[in-house]
């Protein structure tokens, strides 16, 4: 039973077109009491004041409520218990629980031990599907999905929400341009899974190169931990960053994404740009975390409809 | 590198097992006859080494072991073929041993006699016998979980944070859990 959201590789189109247009009429409708009485548990094992309001905002208006685990590596976690028995015991407040973990496989693992429909916000340098879904709504809503030449520039390597990204984008006719240093390329598992999906993808070190064939160039940060030095991060880093002026290149449409936050890969000029969307990229997180969280709790598994059994297919593997 | 010279008696296995290399056996005591135990036989050439680290068979524990190196062979070309004495294979050993000799046949051997002959299984996964690589993997911890590993068409892979582990078998050795 698709049950829970761990991987965007678990996400066909259909799965991926079914959360957009729920998204798209909870948006419409808002606010809503559809899931009063709900309970949805916030199980951050890494701070994300961002993610957590998001998925806090999403349940209150479709009318139910939160329960964050608060700061958890200052209670249990000290204590030694493992994650498997936290999720174990908070799964039986809640009827869907929201897991961020600094360890990759977690939420994989964690849903390995509850019941209730666990969505994941983050592992390590994981995945991320939820951010996926949310840049994809924003895309659509800008762009379409279809026919579109898609920049992605930054960390690569360790950044969770390209990962995500990049594998939904196989769903669709996209060709994938991935820029970044040479050291932090896409990592094997992603690269192993984009060739088994006869992606269209495209590695280069320079953006200048394909910026003016992007309809969407979508910037991640690159983190001072990734390098030995300050110098060489310093230089590098100077290397990925976009202004006002380096978008006088593109295609007039071109839209400039984010996760958020970011620091100074994006310089504060391109907001007062029509390019920029990353704030209505963060806005729009509500109203998909509504529309995945509703269907999350309708029981049946948030992707049970699902006729190519993507989804279905990839769970069984799990629980074996 | 010594065993009991058993005697090939009457029986005709000219190729592999326990009479691998017995086919002229005056000449050849690359690898002599054993009583009870294991003969693990076309290994690729030069993985015999590899092997023996994987199963954890390092002759501490005293035990009997014969090796033959690179023994010319019509379906490998160069073969190793490994006689354990007193040494049966668990199947989590099997497990590994098929991901790096997915050609290997195994003779379990007893009073001379080969008792049991098969080919490794390439399973579609494998659970506890490998170590993940990535030290950030959810398994690296304490969590109540073993490590499990997809196999693929080139190496493993780990179900949880979907690293991929080659093929070669030294970099799977290296993560091996068992022995
Ligand atoms: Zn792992």
């Amino acid at each position: 039973m698709g049950q829970h959201l761990i991987s965007a590789k678990q996400l066909s189109r259909a799965d991926i077109e079914r959360v957009l247009d729920h998204a798209a009429a909870l948006e419409r409708d808002s606010p809503t009491d559809r899931r009063s009485g709900t309970l949805l548990g916030l199980c951050f094992f890494e701070p994300s004041t961002r993610t957590r309001l998001s998925f806090e905002a999403a349940i209150k208006r479709l009318g139910g409520d939160a329960l964050d685990m608060g700061a958890i590596e200052a209670s249990s976690v000290t204590k030694g218990e493992t994650l498997a028995d936290t999720v174990r015991v908070l799964a039986g407040y809640v009827d869907a629980l929201v897991l961020r973990h600094p360890s990759e496989g977690a939420a994989r693992m964690a849903s390995e031990f509850v019941s209730v429909p666990l969505i994941n916000a983050g592992d390590g340098a994981g995945q991320h599907p939820t951010q996926t879904l949310l840049d994809l709504y924003t895309m659509r809503e800008n762009v379409g999905l279809d026919g579109l030449s898609i920049g992605i520039m930054g960390d690569l390597k360790y950044g969770r929400t390209v990962h995500s990204l990049s594998l939904a984008l196989t769903n669709f006719d996209t060709t994938q341009h991935l820029v970044s240093p040479e050291s932090l390329r896409l990592p094997r598992g992603v690269r192993y899974d984009l060739e088994a999906a006869g992606a269209s993808v495209q590695e280069h070190t320079d953006l200048s190169t394909v910026l003016p064939d992007l309809d969407v160039l979508y910037v991640t940060r690159i983190q001072r931990e990734r390098f030995p030095d300050d110098a060489e991060y310093r230089a590098i880093a100077g290397e990925y960053r976009i202004d006002a002026a380096t978008l006088e290149d593109a295609k007039e449409n071109l839209i400039v994404m984010h996760p958020l936050p970011r620091v100074e890969e994006i310089a504060a000029d391109v907001d007062e740009t029509p390019h920029a969307k990353y704030f209505e990229q963060a806005k729009n997180g509500v109203a998909v975390r509504m529309a995945l969280l509703d269907l999350a709790l309708d029981g049946g598994g948030i992707f049970a409809a699902d006729e190519s059994g993507s989804l279905a297919d990839w769970n069984e593997g799990a629980d074996a | 590198m010594s065993g009991p010279e058993g005697n090939a008696g009457g029986r005709d296995e000219r190729d592999d097992g326990n009479e691998a290399t017995e086919t002229d056996a005056d000449h050849e005591l690359r690898v002599t006859k054993i009583r009870n135990g294991t003969v693990i036989d076309h290994v690729p050439g030069g993985l015999a080494l590899t092997v023996l680290g994987v199963l954890g068979i390092d002759g501490s524990a005293g035990e009997v072991v014969s090796i033959g190196m690179n023994v010319p062979s019509d379906r490998l070309d160069r073969k190793d073929v490994l006689k354990i004495e007193n040494r049966e294979l668990t199947r989590d050993e099997l497990d590994v041993l098929s991901l790096i000799a997915p050609a290997a046949t195994i003779n379990i051997v007893r009073e001379y006699d080969v008792s049991g002959k098969h080919r490794v299984d390439r399973p579609e996964q494998v659970s506890g016998v490998i170590s993940c690589p990535n030290p950030d993997c959810i398994t690296a911890g304490n969590e109540p979980v073993s490590p499990t590993f997809d196999v693929l068409e080139e190496g493993v892979r780990c179900v949880y944070c979907e690293t991929i582990l080659g093929a070669e078998g030294a970099s799977l050795t290296e993560h091996a859990d068992i022995g």
